[in-house]
């Protein structure tokens, strides 16, 4: 899993899953600042350390501060792009301490790894559809620890028993009497008590708000535009700087004639880093003016001639390389040659761009003595480290203010933008706000791999596979991002979901790493490896299916028989999709099914090919099982959107390289659907009482094969590479 | 040279070059940062404003060509009945994610609305399919936009 490796390299327990980690939580209550309760709440990052805590291993993962006005505000390190965590997380808090969800307030943690480690991934980062995962019970245990000490102190007032009393939306009652104290008033006497241990939970039975739909507290000021994104920031005497990096992928900056952009209006400096060159000024228009006008020589270096096909070659190269094992379970060159029929096949994935709403920006003031950074990022401690580096200032003279994204989608777990920004901001004493263009966004990335795998299968007298290898070739993220993640030359990611959620008798998996050029990047992308893979097995076990001559479903079924729960959803799916219904001609069903980030998925598609070959996805029905639920709306609409992500991918998801420059540009050679190609989609969600799955990037990640599944039902076409091409299907 | 615009009801001075896009003098010069920049080439419709109730994309109209032109935001479209309407449908749907695109889904919406107020499937693809939304909210604005057509006009 994605999440083991980080739970390993952040010191915690190697090899067992997150879902088997008993993570502990502890809780310290005390006055705060000003006045108030403050609740800080610590996750183990590993068993072992539970008895370790002592004032140096207390390091806080949240803060929970009530104030004399009852305002509850939550400190959290994770940060909403969308996925709705700031709601989830509040929705954890009000359920125990008894208040309303609208009075708790979020305000985004600033950078500090050892306050704000994720306490699956080990550092500060919102990533890995981890959120709900890491804070389902320790914020509830804040929150009913809060609660208990709000009782406490309201019983001492009334000298009566804790237990005459309860809480209700912020207040706390004496039942004989009906006499009242809101939390307000409470909070300065419960900060003097002891912080009782072992407060019991609810009883899921009985909760009120967890398990509903509730509304999103960051949707009112997103539909009226008083929502702050980072590019939104506005900051005293702020310029602002448009910047152009060498189109060339690893190439520098040669030379710069600048006489014609400073004589632009409102132009106010030319600057000049290794790779790139900015100018700032009043505003946007008059720095991209002033960009404009440059007369810029590039030095392209070696990439100069670099084209996607000579990538693919050396991808194509490197599948003949010993590769490092992942998985080996029985033995499969035995297996296979003892098969009644064997099937093999190459599937291939492109790079791809990320894309965001909001392109890439930030804003950063440098001073002798510290550095302000203003941005939207998945990973603030990353963001200051990254400051630090350029300005050579210690981490704590850098502060980092966190924002809304729009859109991360794993792009802002770069922070290749902010090092940039400092770069071009310790040039000049004022702040500068460093927007990239759509060009630069699309053209700057850091890339989805390109993956090159080899599956094969042996198969039994019936059509079912006894041996299934999976060669992955491709690029490892984990050696640059994670580097202690990058154990024995094996990309864990790269590999994970390689064999599916199948249990087959004799499985071989393996990896090689085969990096593009240097200067092209590659990095996390929404589902990660899970839609890496689930694309490739999901596709190929479609093959072996029909080669058995076998319903898609009714293979599946048959390989899933000790997995109830992946059953589960795949019949569920089937049933709501109507599955065993006639369709039309030219339209097709196709199945997919995933396992990935504790939570199980099947998804249907029902796509209609034209003459022309247009290929248009008309109807997505998803099953989804991600144990219990805090927000079930919210779960919908993440499933909705990552089917419309993967939809995009699948249909026009490619970035080539023609002579070391990435060709696409801005949404016109970048394509996005919209609105008039989107499906209908049904999402139906098992009611579960599990640990909670993560449910930001599953829905991503089963959509593509469903697709190119439905595609092969409709046509008898089988596609192995993305994004579809319309010429492969055209029929007349 | 110095631009008389009305924006949101109020008059204002700019002083830029007649070319700069009417998006840099929201954001940069004025200060409005509801309407967002996405592309700049008219492609994704996150800087859709109202000029005189008609949307338009702000970050390829030049400010010389604004004229009298009454401009409407993000920032005051509540202020407008069909806008008004638009935005409780979105609440009311949750259709919003990241957010980053809403405020030229809305400002398309609230137009499609108030010059047309009961789109049919494919009005509604016509008005919208300018803007993207990378979240992939599409389903739930399809549905917010109905939503807001059936409901009753608040005077």
């Amino acid at each position: 899993m994605l999440l083991d490796r980080f739970t390993s390299f952040a010191g915690g327990s190697s090899g067992s899953s997150p879902e088997s980690v008993s993570r502990r939580t502890f809780l310290k209550a005390g006055a705060a600042a000003g006045g108030g309760l403050l609740v800080s709440v610590t996750i183990s990052k590993a068993i072992g350390d539970a008895e370790a805590a002592d004032a140096d291993a207390f390091a806080p993962d949240a803060f929970i501060r009530i104030d004399r006005s009852g305002q509850v505000t939550l400190i959290i390190p994770q940060v909403e792009m969308g996925q709705g965590t700031y709601t989830s997380m509040p929705m954890l808090i009000a359920e125990e301490l008894e208040v309303e969800l609208n009075q708790v307030r979020i305000e985004h943690a600033p950078p500090d790894d050892r306050l704000f480690g994720n306490s699956i991934l080990g550092f500060q980062v919102t990533g890995g559809s981890t959120s709900v995962r890491a804070f389902w019970e320790p914020l509830r245990m804040a929150g009913a620890t809060a609660r208990s000490m709000l009782v406490s102190a309201a019983a001492a007032s009334w000298q009566a028993n804790a237990s005459s009393c309860r809480a209700e939306k912020g207040e706390v009652i004496h039942i004989p009497t009906g006499g009242r104290l809101a939390y307000g008033a409470l909070v300065d006497k419960a900060a003097k008590l002891p912080t009782p241990g072992n407060v019991a939970l609810k009883d899921p039975k009985d909760f009120k708000l967890i398990g509903t739909s509730a509304k999103r507290l960051d949707a009112p000021d997103k539909v009226n535009g008083k929502a702050e994104f980072g590019i939104d920031v506005k900051v005293l005497g702020m310029k602002i700087a448009a910047v152009a990096a060498c189109p060339v992928i690893g190439g520098k900056l040669a030379h710069v004639d600048d006489w014609k952009a400073k004589s632009v209006r409102g132009v106010r400096r030319v600057i000049r880093l290794e790779d790139a060159v900015a100018v700032i000024a009043d505003h946007m228009w008059a720095a991209k003016k002033g960009l404009a006008a440059l007369d810029i020589a590039w030095d392209d270096g070696k990439n100069a001639d670099v084209s996607t096909e000579d990538i693919v070659k050396q991808l194509e190269d490197a599948a003949n390389r010993p590769a490092v094992v992942a998985k080996r379970e029985g033995d499969v060159a035995k297996a296979m040659a003892g098969a009644v029929k064997t099937v093999d096949a190459i599937y291939q994935l492109p790079f791809l761009a990320h894309a965001t709403m909001e392109p890439m920006n930030c804003t950063a003031h440098v001073r002798n003595d510290g550095c302000d950074v203003w941005v939207g990022t998945q990973v603030a401690t990353r963001a200051r480290a990254a400051a630090a580096a350029v300005t050579g200032l210690p981490l704590e003279k850098v502060q980092v203010h966190n924002h809304l994204l729009g859109g991360g989608f794993g792009r802002r777990l770069d922070v290749d933008n902010i090092t940039q920004a400092v770069q071009i901001a310790r040039e000049v004493d004022f702040p500068v706000k460093v927007v990239w263009s759509r060009e630069e966004d699309i053209q700057h990335d850091v890339y989805r791999p390109y993956y090159y795998d080899r599956l094969a299968a042996g198969l039994d007298e019936k059509g079912l596979p006894i041996a299934w290898s999976h060669r992955v070739v491709g690029s490892s993220i984990e050696a640059r991002w994670a580097p202690p993640a990058f154990v024995n030359g094996l990309d864990s990611d790269a590999v994970e979901g390689a064999a599916g959620p199948y249990a087959f008798p004799n499985v071989l998996v393996d990896y090689v790493r085969q990096e593009p050029p240097p200067g092209l990047t590659t990095g996390w992308w929404r589902g990660v490896g899970m839609t890496h893979n689930a694309f490739m097995v999901e596709g190929f076990i479609d093959e072996l299916a029909a080669s058995a001559k076998h319903d898609p479903v009714a293979y599946r079924r048959a390989l899933l028989e000790t997995n109830s729960r992946m059953r589960a959803v795949l019949d569920l799916a089937a049933e709501k999709a109507g599955w065993s219904e006639a369709l039309p001609a030219g339209v097709g069903r196709g199945v997919a099914v995933m396992f990935g980030f504790g939570t199980y998925i099947a998804e249907i598609a029902e796509v209609t090919v034209g003459k022309d070959g247009q290929v248009r996805v008309q109807r997505v029905v998803c099953a989804v099982d991600c144990g219990r639920t805090v927000n079930p709306d919210t779960i919908k609409a993440q499933i909705e959107g990552g089917i419309i992500f993967g939809i995009t991918a699948a249909l026009y998801g490619e970035i080539t390289l023609e002579k070391g420059r990435v060709v696409q540009s801005n949404f016109d050679t970048y394509q996005m659907l919209r609105i008039d190609e989107a499906p209908a989609i049904e999402v139906h969600v098992i009611d579960s009482d599990a640990e909670s799955g993560g449910i930001g990037e599953p829905g991503t990640s089963a959509i593509a094969p469903a697709v190119v599944n439905a595609i092969f039902a409709a046509t008898g076409k089988r596609l192995r590479r993305l994004p579809i091409k319309t010429a492969d299907l055209k029929s007349i | 040279m110095a631009y008389k615009i009305r924006v949101n009801g109020v008059d204002r001075t700019v002083d830029v070059d007649g070319d700069t896009p009417l998006l840099w003098v929201l954001r940069d010069v004025l200060g409005l940062t509801g309407s967002k920049f996405g592309c700049g080439m008219a492609l994704c419709g996150a800087c859709t404003v109202h000029l005189d109730g008609s949307p338009i994309r702000s970050c390829v109209t030049a400010i010389e060509d604004v004229g009298a032109s009454a401009i409407t935001t993000v920032e005051a479209i509540g202020d407008t009945p069909a806008g008004k309407r638009i935005q409780r449908a979105w609440l009311d749907l949750e259709v919003v994610q990241c957010g980053y695109c809403q405020s030229g889904q809305i400002m398309s919406a609230s137009a499609l609305l108030a010059s047309n107020p009961h789109p049919t499937d494919s009005e509604i693809n016509d008005a919208m399919s300018g803007n993207i939304c990378r979240c992939g909210t599409y389903v739930r604005i399809r549905e917010a936009i109905k939503q807001a057509a059936k409901s009753r006009v608040d005077k």
